[in-house]
């Protein structure tokens, strides 16, 4: 009996003490930093301002906040583009090497990020592959340097974050019912018409699962901008870091970072909702899809 | 002609993904230090690499903490799925809650509430909080594996058990941990991997007398493309490869 109870004190307790410690404690560390004031011996003061958020009320913030949210959307849809017709003609293969095939896209997200990247800064340099390729193409005259542009910078991102978004469309197109698209197609739709009013609805939940895996990480991913960009662009995470190791500005750092968890809580509770909304509508009347 | 045509499709994308690696891959072993032209094969970047101390010490340290990270999380992460899965308690939603928060929460946001969190405990930037973060945004993911695999558990079995005079802990130790078992490896190596992978969270908790390779790299990529660092790219990727491919033998096989 003794030993039951000691088990069980052990795994709760263990995982709870951890978490508490370790994950909740520092959010709450930064909740309260957000509403203190800057100090230059002991980075914050413990008086109670709100200078933080005044400190990202300004233009510089707002501006950072639009390029930031620029460069993820675009990043994100480029991901949805490439990655739902991959993800589509992947999941309806009826070969077994299909698992074979989705491990191959796997891979490369376990490789580390940062020498992924330094892979494309190797290829898009000055004299790198891709210039050698425009110049035996004979489409450039002279060696083009892709480094330090917005383009980089979307390639960078989608090179990071395709695999999120494949996965989820992936799993959303697997459980994919056919007799659904053949009874379209009974219905004499063509097959354009059943893929937009049939599978793009029914898909949808993995539209916005996978939008959300690309579109949240790209806010945070500072070092991309940085190697690839050449520091001309920042997203929020540049600014968050700057704040918190260069300006060592505590608050307005802590402020940024409540403001983008708020904006990722926003985004899963919608995520919910429409999920929740698109499940009651799938079983009502699937052929018509949730009005999206 | 259909299956080959859509294998044709799937083909840019895995172009995109893999042609910037294997080109890294191959000019490991050019022998020329600056151009793209190929001169011809060579070894010698990989004798720089190890020739290279400083380079050599982070990988050894981003090693280190991302094994026994994964083995802590592992170790935490299994005791909370089984706790969650088994018992009912006071602020259990609180607990998946938070396993939860740590799970969406952005990197960035994660990694400057640790350097809050530290600098307040008064710890030293290094080892020890490495350690300490990635060992928490590992445990969920750990959870949450091993917990899926619990759903589909059969609880008599643990009845059984305990009616044959098992305690607690020996029905965990007898009955659980041996059905568990690939999804606890399978938790690890995503541990590991995710460990290894780190940038974001790692920058903030590490300080200068710890060096990790991404940080390296980091610092070194601003100053321009060096052979060693391709080596070392190659040496990574096919050790990912590695440790994929067992992965999923393992798992499949104990299917």
């Amino acid at each position: 009996m003794r030993t039951t109870n000691l088990f069980r004190r052990i795994s709760i307790g263990g995982a709870a003490l951890w978490l508490g410690v370790f994950a909740v404690l520092p959010f709450l560390l930064i909740f309260a930093t957000s509403f203190l004031t800057r100090d230059e011996a002991s980075f914050v003061a413990l008086q109670p301002s709100l200078d933080g958020y005044a400190g990202i009320a300004g233009p510089v913030f707002l501006d950072v906040l639009w390029q930031s949210v620029y460069l993820a959307s675009g990043a994100t849809l480029l991901c949805l583009l490439v990655g739902y017709p991959f993800a589509y003609a992947l999941a309806r293969m009826r070969s077994r090497a299909k698992n074979f095939l989705l491990l191959l896209v796997i891979i490369p997200f376990w490789t580390n990020s940062l020498l992924r990247t330094y892979a494309l800064v190797f290829m898009l340099k000055a004299n790198g592959l891709v210039s050698m390729t425009l110049m035996a193409l004979g489409l450039s005259s002279e060696p083009v340097s892709l480094l330090y542009t917005e383009a980089a910078i979307f390639i960078g991102l989608v090179y990071t974050l395709l695999p999120f978004m494949i996965l989820p469309l992936y799993a959303s197109m697997e459980k994919l019912d056919n007799s659904l698209l053949e009874a379209a197609r009974d219905l004499g739709a063509n097959r354009f018409q059943g893929f937009i009013r049939v599978t793009v609805p029914l898909t949808t939940p993995g539209i916005i699962a996978g939008s959300m895996m690309v579109f949240l990480p790209a806010l945070g991913m500072f070092y991309i901008p940085d190697l690839l960009g050449g520091g001309k662009h920042v997203i929020a995470g540049n600014f968050i870091k700057d704040q918190f190791l260069v300006a060592r500005d505590w608050p307005v750092g802590a402020a940024a970072s409540v403001v983008l968890t708020l904006l990722m809580a926003a985004l899963l509770l919608a995520y919910h909702l429409s999920a929740k909304r698109i499940r009651r509508n799938g079983r009502s009347n699937g052929f018509e899809g949730g009005e999206a | 002609m259909s299956a080959l045509w859509r294998l044709v499709r799937l083909l840019p994308v895995y172009v995109f993904l893999y042609l910037p690696i294997v080109v890294l891959v191959v000019f490991a072993f050019n022998d020329s230090k600056y151009s793209v032209t190929w001169k011809g094969f060579t070894w010698k970047w990989f004798g720089k690499l190890l020739a290279n101390g400083q380079l050599m010490d982070a990988a050894v340290h981003t090693f280190t903490v991302a094994f026994l990270s994964a083995t802590a999380a592992t170790a935490l992460g299994l005791l909370a799925a089984v706790a969650l899965y088994r018992y009912r308690f006071q602020g259990k939603r609180l607990l998946q809650s938070a396993l939860f928060v740590v799970m969406v929460s952005p990197d960035i946001v994660m990694g400057v509430a640790f350097l809050v969190l530290f600098m307040c405990m008064g710890l030293k930037p290094g080892f020890l909080t490495l350690f300490l973060a990635h060992t928490t945004f590992c445990l969920p993911f750990v959870t949450v594996t091993v917990h899926s695999r619990l759903a589909g558990f059969d609880n008599h079995l643990i009845e059984a058990a305990q009616d044959l005079g098992a305690g607690e802990f020996r029905a965990f130790r007898h009955v659980l941990l041996p059905m568990l078992a690939p999804a606890v490896l399978a938790g690890w190596l995503l541990s590991f991997t995710l460990s290894m992978d780190d940038v974001i969270i790692s920058f903030f908790v590490t300080g200068p007398d710890f060096d990790i390779l991404p940080l390296r790299v980091y610092s070194m990529v601003r100053l321009g493309v060096k052979p060693d660092v391709n080596a070392l790219s190659a040496i990574m990727f096919g050790l990912t490869v590695v440790v994929v491919f067992t992965s999923q033998l393992l798992l499949r096989r104990k299917k």
